[in-house]
């Protein structure tokens, strides 16, 4: 009988979600497929007349194309670099924030302030804190440099303005994770002769790595779809772009549907890669188990 | 097990597709509403209220300020038109969208006596800009030669080709002086400007003047050769890859350098700056490599959207927007030269225009940039490969420009 009750329970559940279902179906998954079909089109707006059905062949142009795979590379730069001096310094400025005894509401809240700024507007302070003439830290480099023009200052600039951004939600993240570190397994290691180094390797940081790879997983898919520091910084040039910006380039300035779509498409294979190896391999969803 | 799992997946997909959710929005237009795009002009309300009068009635034109950049400007005005958005009549277009704009059946194309109407009197060189592929598709409004203006307290003697000008800057340098030539050398249009003119200058073109094949070769070499020496020479900014034509005005109306290329607009805002070398400001033809050059040439028309409901009444206030009176009011009130030859004679003119032969001089031999529905492609990869202009290889640099462009006009190429 019991079963009986769980099975109606659970059709009823069923039920009760399906119209949330269909319409996250229609407004997400509509794009999505509208994109993979323009993917396999000729689909030029400046060539109204020369549609055409091309198969494979706009990923054949797009994964053999150099711009492609230099943002490839810039936007895995930018992730992978970010990410790390992100999780370094969010860890450094959660274990600040969990022991202080003073002013803790005060230090949480200034701490957040990087991450409230919009994005846009701390990039544009960036970028005129890097523009010689008016920029502050621009004027402290040698007369004639200008660091947003060269390849790899501007990528400087552009993960820095990152990591100043989003360490504090990372901070956050990892704060919650070290809540949940019991108390009394510090103490009784400290009382087994365990340093401060040894209690933060062998204690807080296994017990945080469902937290840690939450973490990590959240900023590395926000990471590789950077758009609007790039936007504003550089704007793209100098080969500074990332796969969103030349996706953008493409789809919106170029109206080349066809290649614009088939790169949305790559970007989101590749993110979804990225969460399926979370998600499977770090086993990232299932919190509390904290992997094996 | 799998119900955090699914959520996770849940979240990520929600996160990739929200971004790709902007919802368009429509506008209504009543009739005999004519919705005007442009760019933003200081004084445009003033002609549009000339022309509402002038109408009487017959329909009110609505001014909808676009952004101030031409990417931003383009880009606003193409989605709009990708999305049939009724809600756009007369749309002020850069010259170099023309082409695109016509291929793509966003505007339409002049006829019978809208067509007279607005070829009568018009210079050669503007009038050309509104057509394609042998059909006018836009009314010009303004047209736009960039000239070399510069500090005759510096420089007495205008120089005429490139090879002087650095000449000039080494020596000021020595000197002490301002030694900076201000150029738009920063990875965008202007730099593409430039490239256009200097390619002109050494006997070449771009693509040929169909629009549908490569040309550069040996004259873009020696082209590409000149820029780099300037880049490297005392006469180039050190922020010469960051220098847009705003950058220019400023670094020459700060006192950093000698001379500029650039609109005829700097001098108004020179005269203004208030500084004490304004009044040793002055203007000469467009350098070149060997001799005498080639001025860029710029400007914008207006053309009608093929959406609007209102197209009869769209062509009455577009002719209207730019007839004799109201290209006047343009060049007199907001720096931009009129289309209509007889204007340049007109009233107020001579005191607005000083420069106003030389204006009308140069653009009988000023080079329009390559008219191709895919300019927006030749353009970013030609930007892309000339910057930094110090870092131009000129052989190497022409024959990569060469294979992206072939595959630009094939719809092949990827943006960069």
């Amino acid at each position: 009988m019991t079963t009986d009750v769980k099975a109606a329970e659970r059709r009823l559940g069923l039920w009760l979600c399906a119209p949330a279902a269909a319409f996250m179906l229609l407004v997400a998954g509509w794009p999505i497929l509208y994109s993979v079909i323009l993917s396999f089109k000729r689909y030029d707006l400046r060539f109204p007349d020369d549609q055409a059905w091309v198969g494979f062949s706009n990923y054949a142009t797009v994964l053999t194309n150099e711009f492609w795979w230099t943002s490839f590379g810039v936007t895995m730069i930018i992730t992978v670099v970010s990410v790390a001096f992100e999780l370094v310094l969010g860890m450094a400025l959660a274990q600040v924030m969990y022991r202080t005894l003073v002013a803790k509401g005060l230090l949480r809240t200034v701490v957040l302030i990087p991450y409230g700024i919009v994005t846009v507007v701390a990039a544009f302070g960036w970028f005129y804190a890097w523009t010689p003439g008016t920029g502050w830290l621009a004027a402290m480099l040698p007369d004639g440099e200008a660091p947003l023009t060269e390849f790899w200052p501007a990528i400087g600039i552009i993960i820095l303005a990152e990591v100043w951004k989003t360490t504090p939600f990372m901070a956050l993240l990892l704060l919650a994770g070290l809540a949940i570190v019991p108390e009394e397994l510090h103490r009784a290691a400290a009382m087994d002769g365990a340093g401060r180094w040894q209690r933060f390797v062998r204690i807080t940081l296994p017990l945080m790595r469902p937290a840690i790879a939450v973490a990590l997983l959240f900023r590395i898919l926000d990471a590789f779809r950077i758009y609007d520091n790039i936007y504003v910084l550089t704007k793209g040039s100098q080969s500074t772009g990332s796969v969103s910006i030349l996706t953008y380039r493409n789809l919106v300035s170029g109206l080349n549907l066809g290649i614009g779509s088939t790169m949305s498409v790559l970007i989101f294979i590749t993110v979804a890669i990225i969460a399926f190896f979370f998600v499977t391999v770090l086993k990232t969803g299932t919190p509390g188990q904290g992997g094996r | 097990m799998l119900n955090p799992t699914r959520r996770l997946w849940c979240a990520a997909l929600a996160c990739v597709t929200a971004a790709g959710l902007l919802g368009g929005c429509g506008s209504e237009a009543s009739a005999r509403v004519v919705n005007l795009y442009n760019a933003p002009q200081q004084n445009l309300s003033k002609i549009v209220e000339r022309c509402n009068r002038l109408a009487d009635g017959d329909y009110k034109i609505v001014l909808n300020t676009l952004p101030r950049d031409a990417d931003g400007q383009r880009e606003q005005m193409v989605r709009r038109l990708a999305a049939e958005d009724t809600g756009m009549d007369v749309l002020g277009i850069d010259i170099t969208w023309t082409a695109e704009m016509a291929s793509a059946k966003w505007i339409l194309p002049w006829k019978g006596e809208h067509a007279a109407q607005a070829k009568a009197g018009v210079a050669k060189a503007p009038l050309k800009t509104a057509m394609f592929e042998d059909r006018m598709y836009a009314a010009p409004s303004n047209t736009n030669v960039q000239l070399l203006w510069y500090r005759s307290d510096l420089m007495p003697e205008p120089a005429q080709t490139w090879e002087q000008l650095i000449g000039v800057a080494k020596k000021l340098k020595q000197e002490d002086k301002a030694h900076y030539l201000e150029v738009t050398g920063a990875q965008y249009e202007g730099l593409v400007v430039w490239f256009n003119s200097m390619v002109a200058a050494a006997g070449g073109s771009i693509l040929n003047a169909d629009g549908d094949k490569v040309e550069l070769g040996e004259p873009a070499v020696k082209a590409l050769k000149t820029m780099r020496t300037f880049a490297r020479s005392d006469a180039a900014d050190p922020s010469l890859s960051n220098t847009q034509e705003d950058t220019a005005r400023l670094a020459v109306e700060s006192g950093s350098g000698f001379a500029e290329l650039n609109w005829p607009f700097v001098y108004a805002a020179m005269q203004a700056s208030g500084k004490d070398f304004a009044k040793d400001f002055r203007w000469a033809p467009y350098p070149g490599i060997d001799g005498p050059g080639n001025a860029p040439l710029g400007g914008s028309n207006f053309a009608i959207s093929k959406y609007s409901t209102n197209r009869s009444e769209a062509f009455d206030a577009a002719l209207c927007l730019r007839d004799k009176e109201s290209q006047r009011m343009s060049a007199v009130l907001d720096g931009l030269p009129p289309t209509i030859e007889s204007v340049y004679d007109a009233k107020g003119m001579a005191k607005a225009y000083p420069m106003r032969g030389e204006i009308l001089k140069a653009l009988e031999t000023a080079v329009p940039r390559p008219v191709t529905p895919v300019y927006q492609n030749v353009s970013t990869v030609t930007s892309k490969y000339l910057s930094p202009p110090s870092s131009i290889q000129p052989v190497e640099t022409e024959r990569k420009l060469r294979e992206q462009l072939v595959k630009a006009l094939n719809s092949e190429g990827v943006l960069p």
